[in-house]
């Protein structure tokens, strides 16, 4: 029985303890019922989604044993957002868009968060994944080699743990050239290399088509819908059963991903990666081989883009080079940064905080913009909101890293890092403060 | 037979020779010294020791086979530990964790074993974790386990240092002036810890050390570099009377006066 805290805000009390049960399930149960009694795709809407999605941060946040958490947890994913889904089409698709950048930020952690590597090419793993499925479950495959035919959709569980080695094999294979390089050049040439991969899938229709260059990929196959899905969920359509499976699938691989960066840290891998951030030369003199850890992380991070590229493949059924640029791969490091580096926690918030400004809140601002200017109010002409969104998303990157540097939730020993320098910065004025008096 | 037997190392950077035709012979269980003047080409030698850089030329022999080129994670697999002048921790991991890098190469949870979190990888990450509390509980950080390395005083710096090198199960363990910027207090517990390491441990110690009077009391030989050679081996009172290493120390006139 604690008698020391002294609760400073009236909201403490809430955050432990049966009012923060009671708090907690109360929150989730309303967000919940108001967002799903507004199921039109408006403002409003977005708004209570939002609010709902921030249920996750109170329950992570919350005082409150952590079965608890993962009840409420899981109702919300699985009963309150599939259901949610069915009543509109556009807010699943916002959830598996939100899943499948969780899990390639959460990748890319790896490397960047864990093992301290800048990878600006990372999109290049989740390119390949998608074209592994879209080459070998299309017609494109008779382009390559003319007596083949496409595969069976039935096998594109398989390509999904295929697109888990060859995206580590092609994370090995981009890392094998900078495996010398540290900070600024590493970063530049990891850039570059990503868009050696993007360039490929452009050029590579000629003088085999393998990737159907600049046109891209068509009707690419999604996997066969199970039976018993069509059973569980009558009075569906067979459109809205596929988006709740694609969904399902997306939340399965970040969970595996999640429930696998996390043993890692937590483990000797871990800690080398760690190592090598902090120090490369104390890591070697400690024994760690310093090769191969890092190709390990590479390896690592690229393999969730892989698979990531399978599904992601499957659900567009249609892919083409522009989708795999560079900033595609900024975005999703801004994720990382934004979420905060190494910070599990944090980088699924980034990925799924980015994920809805660039595709919910941004594009929303604008449209809602527009609607005001319809009705007369003055809006200058050049203003053309919809234009705006990038410079939006980078002021706010950029407002981000002034005043929160070490990202939202950031990894516990990172914020008592941000801190003592900020420690440090007071005591220096101070110092300075008394030197004048002096 | 000696546990590290050194012959003819060479190591120049460009037209400087900075570790020239250095010999050293290091038996079990010893505690040797190797002092110099700044510059001398001491720290190079035990980069060159521990595989940070290649010898130009020279044998390295360690427990019987020869090291001379490895890499230094694989050196340090084999026994030889160290550290550094400038502390070299990694700041932003706690005591506990700084020591566990240590243990890598003695761990052996694999990948897969780790994502699956089979048993063996459960109680050998615990064992892990009990071992880095010993280790720190011996040099004199109980109770620190979940201090940021870079939170933690200067001298304590040093001990986790120690213990991170420790952390690798080492046969000889290269301390690199480990009493450095220390006050007398703080030098005499460093100085009893580097016996321990000894006594307790069992553990073959080169330290690099400019207190003469830690250099005296604790070590069986000592050698000494100037400008990159070795210019006297023996031991405390054969160095003390040695002119050359007077002359070294203090130049020519000072050595002419005696
Ligand atoms: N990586 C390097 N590149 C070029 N020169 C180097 C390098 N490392 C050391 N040196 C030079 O080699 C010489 C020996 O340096 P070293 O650090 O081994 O001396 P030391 O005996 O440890 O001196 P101190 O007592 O100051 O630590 C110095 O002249 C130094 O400048
Ligand atoms: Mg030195």
């Amino acid at each position: 029985m604690s008698t020391t805290s002294l609760p400073n805000s009236p909201f403490a009390a809430l955050n432990r303890g049966l009012p923060a049960y009671i708090a907690l399930t109360a929150y989730v149960v309303v967000t919940s019922a108001l967002m799903l009694t507004n199921t039109r795709t408006s403002l409003g809407t977005d708004v209570l989604f939002i609010l709902f999605l921030l249920g996750f941060l109170l329950i992570y946040r919350a005082k409150v044993s952590n079965g608890y958490k993962l009840a409420l947890g899981a109702v919300m994913l699985i009963g309150v957002v599939p259901y949610f889904g069915t009543l509109n089409a556009y807010y699943i698709e916002l959830a598996i868009q939100a899943g499948i950048f969780v899990a390639l930020a959460l990748g890319l952690n790896v490397v960047v968060g864990f093992a301290g590597l800048l990878d600006l090419g990372y999109v290049a793993f989740f390119a390949v994944g998608a074209y592994l499925w879209g080459i070998f479950s299309t017609d494109q495959i008779t382009q390559i080699s003319p007596g083949a035919s496409p595969v069976s959709p039935q096998l594109f569980y398989l390509f999904m743990a295929l697109g888990l080695f060859v995206g580590a094999f092609f994370g090995v294979l981009l890392g094998l050239p900078v495996l010398r390089l540290r900070g600024d050049y590493l970063a530049i040439v990891t850039l570059g290399l990503g868009e050696v991969i993007r360039v490929l899938a452009v050029n590579l229709d000629r003088p085999i088509n393998i990737t159907n260059g600049a046109q891209g990929i068509k009707s690419i196959a999604r996997p066969p819908l199970p039976d018993f899905l069509r059973a569980l969920l009558p009075g569906l359509n067979d459109p809205q059963i596929y988006q709740l499976f694609i969904y399902a699938l997306a939340l399965l691989i970040v969970g595996i991903t999640v429930l696998t960066v996390f043993r890692l840290k937590n483990s000797r891998i871990g800690r080398a990666w760690e190592a090598i951030r902090e120090d490369e030369t104390a890591a070697i003199a400690m024994g760690i081989p310093l090769v191969r850890m890092k190709l390990m992380a590479f390896a690592v991070g690229a393999s969730f883009a892989g698979v990531m590229g399978v599904l992601f493949a499957a659900k567009q059924q249609f892919i083409n080079p522009p989708t795999f640029d560079l900033i595609r791969s900024i975005g999703i490091l801004a994720m990382v940064i934004l979420g905060g580096m190494g910070s599990i926690p944090g980088v699924i918030l980034g990925g799924v905080l980015v994920t809805l400004l660039d595709l919910q809140i941004l594009p929303r601002i604008a449209t809602e913009l527009g609607a005001l200017k319809r009705q007369g109010v003055v809006i200058p002409d050049w203003f053309d909101p919809a234009q705006y969104q990038r410079a939006l998303f980078g002021l706010l990157l950029i407002i981000m890293m002034i005043f929160r540097p070490e990202g939202i939730l950031p990894d516990q020993r990172r914020r008592e890092e941000a801190h003592a320098i900020e420690d440090r910065e007071a005591s220096a004025k101070t110092e300075a403060g008394e030197a004048k008096m002096a | 037979m000696a546990l590290l037997e050194a012959q003819n190392v060479t190591k120049s950077f460009g037209g400087l020779t900075a570790v020239n035709n250095v010999s050293l012979t290091v038996e079990r269980g010893s505690i040797v010294s190797v002092i110099g003047p700044n510059g001398a080409g001491k720290t190079t030698f035990f980069n060159v020791l521990t595989g940070i850089y290649k010898p130009d030329h020279g044998s390295i022999i360690f427990d019987g086979a020869s090291i001379a080129g490895q890499r230094p994670d694989q050196i340090t697999q084999q026994g030889i530990a160290r550290t550094f002048q400038n502390i070299r921790l990694f700041n932003n991991m706690t005591a506990i964790e700084n020591v566990m890098v240590g243990m890598h190469a003695r761990l052996n949870a694999k990948m897969w074993q780790i994502i699956f979190q089979s048993p063996s990888v459960r109680t050998e990450e615990l064992r892990a974790r009990a071992r880095a509390r010993e280790l720190l509980k011996f040099v004199g950080l109980e109770g620190r386990y979940d201090e940021l390395a870079k939170n933690l005083p200067y001298g304590d710096q040093r001990r986790l240092e120690i213990a991170r090198a420790l952390a690798t199960e080492p046969k000889l363990i290269l301390l690199d002036e480990p009493t450095a910027g220390m006050n007398p207090q703080e030098t005499l517990e460093a100085t009893r810890l580097i016996q321990r390491l000894r006594d307790e441990l069992g553990l073959t110690v080169i330290l690099i050390e400019h207190d003469m009077r830690v250099v005296m009391t604790i070590s069986e030989r000592i050698s000494v570099l100037d400008y990159g050679e070795k210019i006297a081996e023996g031991k405390p009172e054969e160095i003390r009377a040695n002119a050359r290493v007077v002359e070294a120390y203090l130049g020519r006139g000072a050595a002419a006066g005696h």
